[in-house]
């Protein structure tokens, strides 16, 4: 029996980006939060220093940081016809774990989405009519504007004190921005980094090309910084040791650089790690939650969290299998099309070009998370797609993320993976080379969702998520498409060898793609194919709201977290100054 | 037992072909292992050439195994010294520790099976699906091991290490391909375990065990501690920049 526990205000379930932003939000408007992290605390001074920071071996290829799969993983399958297998180990994504999530160990590439992805099924068949878009191709429109949500995408900029160059201020082109994105009610918090000798390179061909290129926009702080919470950020030190690793010298935008100093303090805030929320108490016809019930990891201990309301910022998997456990919202189900939790799953289809130059010393290691130069040339509708025969797109960039030597050695393509050949090639390429990542976009399809798994259990006993997933023919299409670009810049750099590789085939679990993983919650503006409404509020449970890249209907050509970011911030805005005054159904559904 | 000495000398013998070690008795390789701690090697600061490479190899002293067999340890020599041979370049990967490592790891957490999903129930895998295997990583590369002797006896009518360089790389590269035919274990994915952890050895950090001397990361140019370039990305954009290698020991 669980032990019932006082009533508070709020209980957010989980506490990386989303969940740090929301206890913010709440505290500040006098609310009593507790935040339940499975995992443990996090404190950058003490967990992550020199020198033991630096091991790639412990951060990088046993991922500490990240979620335990003995604990809890998601099964797969490519179709409905077979039965799923767990992944028991992490490979294609990589789920984060304890206070700061997945944010800890991001890169911190923070893109707004274009104007269009938030309103792609309208703007789709505005351009091209309805026909060009595919039955079995679930694409919404969000149900909240790019114009509305602006001030937001500004709001989490400012908070990670954001390295960058603006492309469109208030509608006035900049040179050396991104001339499509969106306007900006201001220029970027932070210059953009200094550029690796790869990313000057890059972005002279793409000029040659006739390409827009510009500075990636960074979680890496060119220089110090302090945020709109009063924290002081460090500045980057290229050290290339972002993604999987905590930030040694302050010098990355997290929940744990930017807003856990100001919430360790504030009274309003409790945060409780290592408990595990199982599931969801709710009141079906009240449509309200009731209660979180959770395990505390150190005792085994359940109780009972009464919430006056709750929030989901458990991530993609974590939120839709609270809401499929707890019997909230109607499943989803491919063959009737019904029904709505676990539907619209995405990932990113990302691809690679790898580039080789005989006579470059490239440095490798001098690099940091966010450190590129980037095309948006062919990303979503900034190109015309009346010509070719798929839907989205992608940014195209060279990033300079890291050297780290265990899993960042490139060979050109044909070496053997051993030997004395294989020694010759990588003492010989490892200075010289790079990789572009061309970030494609994954616009939902019908089969591939997300559900309970009839056979697989976690360590709460709980059903694991079941993720039936395979790429379209869209997806391969858009790749090859975006791919042949990348090879094209590749070209025009100068490369003496390129290794194109388009996404082919099937979804595999196993090599690292992005922790981009997108849906399960939709939102929208239909109760019938959505979970939640333009203020990310449950249809069927008015105090219950649902944060994070679970909502979007689909995936966009970009790094997921600036739109996390912004909408969190939207909703926050929305809770203080419109639910709180009458809290009920913010939309009639 | 018995079977065990003339392995440990071939360990020994193989170290001592390559690097000034005196050979000593299989049961005293404890007490050199010893004797000579990793803290002496900052006196042997290796000659880098103008390139970089190393000129001298590292000391190698063959250590006590903690969880590996005589068998296992010479089967990993054998492969190690394959995947990564002994060249200008760097000494091969038992002379790097990767033995040492390999070693290391199968006794610690990750060979006993953590941060790994081990519910059943199990089935063969599926493409995509990711390896399935029931066995925790040091029993799966000791089944791997144990099936990869049966395989080469049966062709070469020795087990791995006593095979010349050329039929181990053979022997290796039909397991890579997926030809060598095991018993219950797929050669495929037994070689990819295998070759993962011995790049994992030769590249990671040297106070795992191996990447002695940081070979590996002085063969690649890559200066590993303490990373701080923020006043360096400018200055050595397009020239190399060249330094003694840190490792998190030096800063320790
Ligand atoms: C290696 C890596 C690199 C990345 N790089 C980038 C990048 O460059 N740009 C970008 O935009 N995005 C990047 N991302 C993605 C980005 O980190 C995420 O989009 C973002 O941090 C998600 O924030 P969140 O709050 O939604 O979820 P999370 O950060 O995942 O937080 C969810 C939290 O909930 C906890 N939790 C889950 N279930 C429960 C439960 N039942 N009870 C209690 N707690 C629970 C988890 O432990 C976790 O701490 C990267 C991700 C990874 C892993």
């Amino acid at each position: 029996m669980a032990k019932k526990l006082n009533e508070v205000d709020v209980v957010l379930v989980g506490m990386g980006w989303t969940g740090s932003i929301m206890a913010r939000e709440l505290s500040k408007a006098g609310l009593n939060v507790v935040a339940l992290e499975r995992g443990p605390n996090r404190i950058p001074g003490e967990d992550f220093t020199l020198p033991n920071i630096r091991d790639e071996l412990r951060f990088s290829v046993r991922q500490e940081l990240m979620q335990d799969p003995a604990q809890e993983t998601v099964t797969f399958r490519h179709a409905t016809d077979k039965s799923a297998l767990p992944m028991r180990r992490f490979g294609s994504f990589l789920p984060g774990d304890g206070v700061g999530g997945m944010g800890t160990h991001w890169n911190a590439q923070t893109y707004r989405f274009l104007p269009s992805d938030h309103t792609l099924r309208t703007d789709l068949t505005k351009r091209y009519g309805k026909k060009k878009i595919p039955d079995d191709m679930l694409i919404a429109d969000w149900g909240v504007t790019y114009d509305e949500l602006e001030v937001h995408y500004d709001r989490f900029e400012k908070l990670c004190g954001l390295s960058g160059k603006a492309g469109n201020l208030r509608g006035e082109i900049q040179k050396g921005g991104n001339p499509f994105e969106g306007w900006r009610s201001a220029e970027y918090p932070n210059k953009p980094l200094k550029p690796s000798m790869a990313g000057v390179m890059f972005e002279k061909a793409a000029t040659e090309l006739g390409y827009s290129p510009f500075p990636a926009p960074a979680g890496n702080m060119s220089a110090s910084y302090v945020n709109p919470e009063g924290v002081r950020l460090g500045a980057c030190q290229y050290c290339g040791h972002c993604e999987r690793f905590g930030c040694e010298a302050n010098a990355k935008s997290s929940p744990n650089t930017t807003l856990l100093p100001v919430l360790v303090k504030e009274p309003k805030v409790e945060i409780r790690d290592r408990c595990y929320a199982s599931r969801l108490v709710y009141d079906k016809a009240g449509k309200k939650v009731t209660a979180v019930v959770y395990v505390d990891l150190r005792t085994g201990e359940e109780y009972e969290q009464p919430a006056g309301m709750v929030f989901l910022s458990a991530w993609v998997f974590g939120n839709t299998q609270m809401l499929l456990h707890s019997g909230i919202g109607q499943p989803y189900d491919p063959k009737t099309g019904k029904g709505v939790v676990g539907r619209n799953y995405c990932h990113q289809i990302q691809s690679a070009v790898g580039v080789f130059f005989e006579d470059k010393e490239l440095n490798p290691f001098m690099a940091a998370g966010s450190l590129g130069m980037v095309i948006d040339d062919f990303n979503g509708e900034n190109f015309d797609h009346k010509d070719v025969d798929f839907l989205g797109g992608g940014y195209i960039a060279l990033n300079s993320t890291n050297g780290r030597p265990i899993l960042n050695r490139p060979v050109p393509p044909g070496t053997p993976r051993w030997g004395s050949e294989w020694k010759e090639a990588t003492a010989k390429w490892y200075r010289r080379a790079a990789s572009m990542n061309c970030q494609g976009s994954n616009y939902a399809s019908r089969g591939n969702y997300l559900d309970l798994d009839p056979t697989y259990k976690d360590i709460l006993g709980r059903p694991l998520v079941r993720m039936t997933y395979n790429f379209t023919d869209n997806d391969r299409k858009m790749s090859a498409f975006l791919t042949e670009k990348g090879a094209g810049i590749a070209k025009a750099m100068g490369a003496t060898h390129i290794s194109a590789n388009p996404r082919k085939g099937d979804f595999d679990v196993v090599p690292y793609q992005s922790s981009h993983n997108t849906g399960g919650t939709p939102m929208g503006t239909d109760p019938k194919t959505s979970v939640v409404n333009r203020y990310l509020q449950h249809w069927d449970a008015h105090n219950l709201f649902v944060l994070g890249a679970s909502v979007f209907p689909q995936n966009a050509g970009y790094n997921p977290t600036g739109a996390v970011g912004a909408l969190t911030y939207w909703v926050a805005d929305a809770v203080v100054n419109k639910y709180l005054k009458n809290p009920n159904h913010l939309i009639k559904a | 037992m018995t079977e065990a000495l003339p392995r440990r000398r071939f360990l020994i013998g193989a170290a001592a072909g390559t690097a000034a070690v005196t050979t000593v008795g299989a049961f005293a390789a404890p007490d050199i292992a010893l004797a000579a701690p990793e803290a002496a090697a900052p006196e042997a600061k290796p000659e880098t050439t103008p390139t970089g490479q190393v000129a001298t190899a590292p000391d190698y002293v063959p250590e006590p195994m903690r969880i590996l067999t005589a068998t296992e340890a010479a089967f990993i020599t054998a492969a190690a010294d394959a995947i990564i041979p002994a060249d200008d370049l760097s000494p091969s990967g038992s002379e790097c520790g990767v033995v040492t490592y390999i070693d290391g790891q199968l006794a610690g957490a990750y060979g006993a099976g953590a941060r790994m999903y081990r519910a059943g129930p199990f089935s063969t895998p599926q493409q995509g699906a990711g390896e399935q295997s029931p066995l925790s990583p040091l029993e799966f590369i000791r089944a791997g091991i144990s099936a990869a002797n049966t395989w080469v006896k049966g062709k070469y009518g020795k087990e791995l290490d006593g095979l010349e360089p050329a039929q181990v790389a053979e022997a290796l590269k039909a397991m890579d391909g997926g030809k060598a035919e095991f018993a219950a274990i797929g050669s495929k994915p037994f070689f990819n375990a295998l070759l993962q952890l011995v790049m994992e050895g030769y590249f990671s950090d040297p106070m795992y065990g191996g990447n002695r001397n940081m070979a590996s990361w002085r063969m690649i140019g890559y200066p590993g501690l303490p990373a701080t370039y923020a006043d360096k990305i400018e200055t050595y954009r397009g020239k190399r920049y060249e330094v003694e290698p840190q490792s998190i020991a030096d800063f320790s």
